[in-house]
């Protein structure tokens, strides 16, 4: 029998991996994957809760389609945004974007 | 299943303002031949357009429109303690209170429309004006439903919709590099406190069984629920821009256009003020045993975020940027009306960001007109504009004054009542703290006035007439800013309506 113990860690580590990705990656496009994985995280965690524990209805599992689609949208712009970098700077390293500091 | 369709009638706000985006949609569509549009933008000639709407008319049908539909909704505001209507099954809630928010924001929108009119007209922005209106038209509907939600669901489509769009008008300026380079930050950063909230949320759900405001009040205190709460406040701090989650701020306001970057400092930030008021009020409220976790947490986040930003401010030689600590010493004013979540609390929420958008559209109003005129926004560029650009350094005086809480102006009232609330709910420290940084926040609004009045310039920001956009858009803000304090039918009425919505 699966606990729901051992999604929630799956679900963590992922988050955490995500985190993790965020900091040290030096693509953008890395960095993105990076969130992709954490927002993935959060998707697993309301799919868990939704099964696992006796809540009724289907509002983790909705929640879960929903955030899907929003976060496909934001990666859609971010992209857009990348190649916008890349024709201007020719790479889309994180040390390209530093024209403005403080 | 069916949807009983009248429920879309409880939301007229939102349906209005989505009629208003389609109409403009459809009329950029139609407002130039494809071939004239491309003649235009070639030539950058406003004669060579033989279109019958010249740039006037596409800035003016926006404003107009927007003008109408607050109107519309003032006209149905709901003061009636007993109907606080709500739509699909919870999902949806209608206040009074959220309606003046609502229409406050629309105000800030048209005077962001004003002032941009004449750089959207411009050669190269010539053929995307419809884009800005629409885009930023899509934004304020994310923060409609925003404030509006009654579920975790409807919240987060809300934010969402706020910030994809928010990137594209960040990363607007196509050509320009700093563009690019603040959208890319600005959307990695949102992304990523998208995912910290979204992890939150799904822990709030694993530990309350559902996402519904109304019912969630009864979760239990476990370590589920408080690592849940902290991601979420971790989330709405990125969106509202608090110290320890106000990276991308300074390189994203400096780098956005400048009408953007107001949009972004005042009305994005006020609605996530605001929505974080009325969650942690239905949903961690008093009665719980989550008020004093994040009482204590807001105590510190309000502490640094004041301090850290008026120290930051301090040192900086970009005015965009300047202005962006600015915002961020703001925001935690902003967040001291959360502090306890009373009545008193919220209308001094609302009240304080009416004020703050007056003062600061206004003074962003003036850097644009300058950086349009003269391209400078450096703040030693400012020496001497009062020799050859007085009315404009006078305005900007006043909106600084504002900002800084100076008596007569509207932002003294605004900072006394959030005081008041704050010191009301027993945070006496608090308002100590943030009564001393008042005096710091002073010191370095007043070096830009220093700069405009005393300081000598060999070679200051030649003289100019501004636009009439800009012009419309610097009378409403001085308005605001001279009258919102004096008359008390302002607060009044917020404080009614406050006290209907809790």
């Amino acid at each position: 029998m699966i606990q729901i113990e051992y999604m929630l860690i799956i679900s963590a580590v992922m988050m955490c991996a995500g985190i993790f990705g965020f900091i040290t990656r030096r693509s953008t496009l890395a960095v993105l994957l990076s969130i992709e994985l954490m927002l993935n995280s959060a998707d697993l965690n309301f799919a868990v809760f939704n099964r696992m524990c006796n809540f009724g209805g289907n509002e983790g599992y909705l929640f879960s389609v929903f955030a899907i689609a929003i976060a496909a949208a934001e990666s859609a712009v971010a992209i857009a945004i990348m190649i916008n970098i890349y024709r201007m700077l020719k790479g889309i390293q994180v040390d390209k974007l530093e024209k403005m500091k403080g | 299943m069916t949807i009983d369709y009248s429920q879309f009638l409880s939301m007229s706000e939102e349906v209005s303002l989505l009629a208003v985006v389609l109409v403009l949609f459809i009329a950029d569509l139609f407002a130039c031949g494809k071939e004239e549009r491309a003649l235009a933008c070639a030539g950058g000639d406003d004669t060579a357009c033989g279109c019958p709407c010249g740039g006037h008319v596409r800035a003016l049908l926006p404003v107009v429109l927007l003008l109408a539909q607050t109107i519309f909704i003032l006209c149905n505001i709901n003061t009636n303690a007993a109907a606080v209507s709500s739509a699909f099954g919870g999902m949806y809630e209608s206040s009074g209170m959220m309606t003046a928010l609502k229409a406050t924001l629309n105000v800030g929108a048209i005077i962001v429309f004003l002032m941009s009119s004449k750089w959207l007209g411009a050669a190269e922005n010539r053929i995307k004006q419809g884009e800005f209106y629409t885009v930023t038209l899509f934004t304020l509907l994310g923060m409609y439903f925003m404030i509006s939600s009654g579920h975790f669901l409807m919240f987060f489509i809300g934010l969402e919709l706020a910030s994809i769009p928010m990137t594209a008008l960040i990363a607007y300026d196509k050509k320009r590099t700093e563009s690019a380079e603040a959208g890319a930050k600005f959307i990695l950063l949102a992304l990523f406190s998208a995912a910290l909230l979204l992890y939150g949320i799904s822990l709030l759900y694993g530990a309350a069984g559902t996402l519904y405001f109304s019912k969630m009040a009864s979760m239990p205190v476990n370590l589920l629920s408080i690592l849940g709460l902290v991601l979420f406040i971790s989330g709405m701090g990125f969106k509202i821009s608090l110290v320890p989650f106000h990276l991308w701020t300074a390189d994203t306001y400096e780098g956005a256009p400048t009408p953007v970057t107001a949009f972004l400092s005042v009305i994005s930030k006020g609605s996530a003020a605001f929505v974080l008021f009325t969650i942690l009020a239905k949903v961690f409220g008093t009665g719980t045993g989550f008020f004093g976790l994040w009482s204590v947490g807001f105590f510190w986040i309000i502490v640094v975020s004041i301090t850290v930003a008026n120290l930051f401010a301090i040192r900086q030689k970009n005015l965009k940027r300047f202005m962006a600590f600015s915002a961020i010493s703001q925001a935690g004013y902003l967040v001291l009306a959360v502090m306890g979540v009373t009545e008193q609390g919220m209308a001094a929420l609302v009240f304080y960001l009416l004020v703050y958008l007056a003062a600061n559209l206004g003074a962003f109003a003036v850097i644009h007109v300058v950086e349009q005129n003269s391209g400078k926004v450096g703040i030693d560029d400012y020496n001497g504009l009062y020799k050859t650009n007085p009315k404009l350094a006078f305005l900007m005086t006043l909106c600084l004054f504002s900002l800084a809480g100076i008596p007569p102006f509207a932002g003294f009232f605004s900072k006394f009542f959030v005081f008041m609330a704050a010191f009301n709910a027993g945070y006496y420290l608090l308002v100590f703290i943030a009564l001393v940084n008042t005096v710091i926040s002073l010191y370095y609004y007043l070096l830009i006035v220093k700069a405009m009045y005393i300081k000598e310039n060999d070679s200051p920001i030649a003289a100019f007439t501004s636009d009439c956009g800009t012009r419309a858009a610097l009378v409403l803000c001085t308005v605001g800013v001279i009258l919102l304090g004096l008359v008390s039918a302002f607060y009044d009425g917020l404080s009614h309506l406050a006290g209907i919505a809790l």
